[in-house]
């Protein structure tokens, strides 16, 4: 009985590491979420506004539930967030037209839901993976996350560029015996921001997509709360109830 | 007048209800008056806790059908507007996700209660098939509705088990079409999938769950001693001496079990309703594209066992035939269960050791179920394939074989 139980648990413990090793799309870079830091949601919003709803949109979000939700009057959102979309209530669109799939190969996808398809820490890594590679014609870049994506570093004015840095033969082995390190990215043009105001940057934004993904998000967590705190009262009440009647059986 | 004075004496408004209808009998032959053991242990809470999630489903679905459009064009539209616009709409539609995967966790402890204490043996052979029936039916019913959000996990899910009958020699192709209502998962297999999940099904459901009682109510329920409470009767009021009242007694328990599972699921409803990715998948995030099959297509996690099993059979056909063989041979199990003790706190250690096994079998191959295919996952779920009917196809032998401890007169606490 011991031995089949350590070889089931050799071979389940075995197949617990191929699988981590199979799995593709594992982000690169390590991310902590804060969805509910609202200062980082809301320069998120300003930022995908301003950067990418050009070419994306969110096509479950209205500006107006934004505003309400990230506590901006619509006022402002009007005059300095919405450059696509004509009224506060309809939901934020791209101006990209048609076409646009044979400039970039394919339609800039819709953003509403991608942290729930992809995770955080995956559209931070894309964010994040953006390095010069010339076999890229088209764009001239390459993505860690996303190997050939058709998307250019929009925000290259911020980041600068970034090329891979060859590792050294040690710990390239290293890296393929399954030891998770952030791939070695070294800066070769400089960017209007330090490498770490950046990261703030896409971290503001992976924050807003998140919310994006879910705005009702808060409002199920803190009504959660009072739930819970309710349900712990019925529990103890329902107890208490049981023991009386039973106070004859046992 | 009445005609016919009712035999419970009753009088005023109830009185008039009783000459014309059984109220207060069924009252009394269902809840004040069915007498059960008195020794039920944790065990025993989660056939009431099914019949909760039961009326939650069908609660939280009458909601989410008044704004859901069964449209392959509109309906994950639908299901982001019930998100985001319908007022509590994330909440009712996390309050059905949450449900159909607590159904299940739900449902399978009670299939292995039965399992422990041999509550499906003479004489309760009906009640364990009509319960076979009803986890069928919830298969049924969580694959129609896991197909409605129409994500792509949702459509490439449909297109693999529907393609499964196209396994069928002869006319699976032509079934796969009739099926689907066309050549691929479209429109029309949206539609009679919603169909089928809102009125067929549930219809059967909850008729199947009519008779469950029906038939638990005519024998009495078995105990964790695997004895017979009738056999003990006071020889003056004909009741069980190791019997009490359902009600108050497991009306104000179940209350207690109800809530502690509420504590938990709710938990789960406000605080990760994805599940970590197992209830909700992440896929599913992205609408359906004929275009674009995902790397790696899995079903949800209470189909996983199934699927593994699906998947350790080189051949198609004989895959579907082992997965369908795997349901099947549940309904057997009263018969296949030949020791002279029902329960397992009776029955020998080989019984013991088995049962467990076969516990811990089902929880692998539901995990590999869910893994991208690998040469060691294949050997493992073709290993946990074998063990799954060998413990059903042997347990006539051993369990005949098997000594066992004297099973007591009445009850133990």
């Amino acid at each position: 009985m011991k031995r089949l139980i350590l070889l089931s648990s050799l071979l389940f413990g075995g197949l617990l590491s191929t699988h981590a090793n199979a799995a593709g799309g594992e982000p690169v870079f390590a991310f902590t979420p804060h969805p509910d830091n609202i200062a980082s949601v809301q320069r998120g919003a300003r930022d995908f506004m301003n950067y990418c709803s050009g070419c994306h949109s969110l096509k479950y979000l209205r500006y107006s539930r934004a505003a309400a939700d990230l506590g901006l009057p619509e006022e402002l959102v009007e005059k300095s967030l919405m450059f696509t979309t004509e009224k506060v209530q309809q939901p934020i669109v791209s101006a990209m037209p048609a076409q646009a799939e044979s400039w970039f190969g394919r339609q800039p996808p819709d953003l509403s839901l991608v942290s729930r398809k992809r995770g955080p820490a995956w559209v931070y890594s894309f964010l994040n993976g953006f390095y010069v590679d010339p076999s890229k014609a088209a764009t001239g870049v390459n993505n860690l996350q996303l190997p050939g994506a058709s998307m250019p570093h929009v925000l290259w004015e911020q980041q600068g560029f970034r090329a891979q840095v060859e590792a050294p033969e040690g710990e390239h082995a290293e890296a393929e015996h399954g030891g998770h390190h952030a791939p070695e990215l070294e800066t070769v043009m400089e960017g209007k921001l330090t490498q770490d105001e950046y990261e703030e940057m896409i971290a503001d934004l992976t924050n807003f997509l998140i919310y994006a993904a879910e705005p009702g998000r808060a409002d199920r967590i803190s009504l959660g709360m009072k739930v819970l705190f309710y349900m712990l009262l019925l529990v103890g009440l329902t107890y208490m109830l049981k023991r009386e009647f039973w106070r004859d059986v046992h | 007048m009445a005609i016919v004075p009712n035999p419970h004496k009753t009088t005023g408004f109830l009185g008039w209800i009783d000459d014309r209808f059984p109220l207060t009998k069924m009252w009394k032959d269902h809840v004040a008056e069915y007498y059960a053991p008195k020794n039920f242990n944790l065990w025993y809470y989660f056939g009431s806790l099914a019949m909760l999630v039961l009326v939650n489903q069908l609660l939280t679905g009458i909601f989410l059908v008044m704004h859901y459009k069964p449209s392959a064009a509109e309906a994950f539209d639908s299901v982001e507007y019930i998100m985001r616009d319908v007022p509590w709409g994330n909440i009712i539609r996390y309050l059905h996700s949450t449900g159909a995967s607590a159904f299940f966790i739900v449902v399978y402890l009670h299939m292995f209660r039965a399992l422990m204490y041999g509550s499906h043996r003479k004489p309760r052979e009906l009640i364990w098939i009509f319960g076979c029936l009803i986890y069928v039916c919830l298969m049924a019913e969580a694959f129609c509705g896991y197909v409605l959000p129409w994500g792509q996990m949702s459509y490439w899910g449909a297109q693999v088990i529907i393609s499964l009958f196209g396994a069928i020699p002869g006319i699976g192709p032509d079934l796969v079409v009739w099926i689907q209502g066309d050549y691929i998962p479209s429109d029309a297999t949206l539609n009679r999938l919603f169909s089928l999940h809102v009125i067929a099904i549930p219809f059967v459901l909850v008729g199947l769950v009519v008779a469950h009682l029906m038939a638990l109510h005519e024998v009495g329920s078995n105990n964790p001693d695997g004895i017979e409470i009738k056999k003990h009767k006071d020889p003056e009021t004909g009741i069980p001496l190791d019997g009490i009242p359902f009600h108050p007694y497991y009306t104000v328990k179940d209350m207690f079990g109800a809530a502690v599972f509420l504590l938990i699921f709710l938990a789960v409803v406000f605080f990760a309703p994805d599940g970590g990715g197992w209830f909700l998948e992440k896929p599913n995030f992205e609408e359906a594209n004929a275009l674009s099959t995902p790397e790696h297509i899995t079903p949800v996690w209470y189909f996983g066992p199934f699927y593994a099993m699906l998947r350790a059979v080189p051949d198609k056909l004989l895959g579907v035939a082992t997965m369908g063989a795997a349901v099947l041979i549940l309904f057997f199990l009263p018969w296949l269960d030949r020791s002279p003790a029902k329960s397992i706190r009776y029955k020998g250690p080989i019984f013991k050791v088995l049962a467990m096994i076969f516990a811990v079998v089902f929880c692998v191959l539901g995990y590999l179920g869910l893994q991208p295919p690998s040469p060691t996952g294949t050997l493992i779920s073709r290993l946990g394939t074998v063990y799954y009917f060998l413990f059903f196809l042997l347990m006539p032998i051993y369990t005949k074989l098997e000594k066992v401890k004297p099973v007591p007169e009445r009850v133990t606490e």
